[in-house]
């Protein structure tokens, strides 16, 4: 399994694959099409991106009759999550980011 | 009895609003028999707000009633819903409302589970949640406890490993 971790590790060191899947968050279960209408690449790279973030489990694809449909799969970043983040820090990291949220304004970092 | 494999077509299906995917290590008939088996769903299904956990009980019937209720004393029923299709080992559809909106089919939202043998040792199983646009609360509620749940499922069937003791006395 630690193959699995390490392709979602190399999908999100990515800034262009978070993007998409930040734009999947906003509005999960997009076409190809909607994708690229927000990314300043060729269809061909966002088909790119999209196949290594669904190699690793992290976009889902759906069909809809002819549609493709993408979406955001939070499993493995639930994985991550529950490996180095203990029960009890959950909500004072909560806390502290609500802070931050509350001070930096709540624009998405956009790191 | 069971219905063919095929998706039932009682209305037009809309775009489904979460969908979520893990890869178990184990057999499609041992993770459908955990779906269904109120032993084995106590050993794994928690509540993510409530702590407690929860079994799904129903005889899992095409039109039958199923309910999802605290494995604790209380009993509690928090969900309620309709048996839609099951085709073990690879599939289970059931529809999912709050009580109180139980005789309101408009209110009932669509769950799909999918089981799919992936490679030689692995399954590949697909939550599907539809038909919850018009229910902004609840579409909040399960976005947080589908991964929980399916980890906790992953880890039950991989391991064996129940959740702990604390969690299963609620």
């Amino acid at each position: 399994m630690t193959d699995k971790l390490d392709k979602v590790f190399k999908a999100l060191a990515d800034a262009t694959r978070r993007r998409l899947l930040d734009q999947l968050h906003q509005d999960n279960g997009q076409t190809l099409s909607a994708l690229c209408e927000h990314m300043d690449m060729t269809r061909q790279a966002v088909t790119q991106h999209l196949q290594q973030l669904e190699e690793a489990s992290l976009v889902v694809v759906v069909w809809q009759g002819r549609e493709k449909l993408h979406y955001l799969n939070p499993v493995p970043l639930f994985e991550i999550q529950e490996r180095w983040i203990g029960k009890f820090e959950r909500h004072r990291l909560g806390v502290l980011h609500e802070l931050k949220k509350q001070l930096e304004g709540n624009e998405n970092d956009q790191t | 009895m069971t219905k063919p494999s095929v998706k039932p077509s009682d209305k037009p299906s809309l775009k489904p609003a979460y969908v979520y995917v893990t890869y178990i290590a184990t057999t499609p008939d041992k993770a459908f028999g955990a779906l269904v088996d109120v032993d084995l769903m106590r050993q794994w299904w928690v509540d993510p707000v409530a702590g407690c956990a929860r079994v799904n009980v129903s005889d899992w019937k095409p039109g039958s009633r199923w309910i999802h209720q605290r494995a604790d004393c209380s009993e509690v029923i928090d969900i309620v819903g309709k048996v839609v299709e099951n085709t073990p080992p690879r599939r289970l559809v059931f529809t999912w409302a709050r009580p109180s909106e139980e005789a309101d089919a408009s209110r009932h939202s669509r769950v799909t589970f999918d089981i799919e043998p992936y490679g030689d040792a692995l399954v590949r199983l697909t939550v599907t949640h539809e038909d919850l646009e018009s229910d902004p609360q609840m579409l909040e509620g399960i976005s947080g406890g589908w991964p929980k749940v399916l980890s906790n499922l992953k880890t039950f069937l991989e391991t064996g490993r129940a959740l702990p003791p604390s969690v299963l006395a609620g």
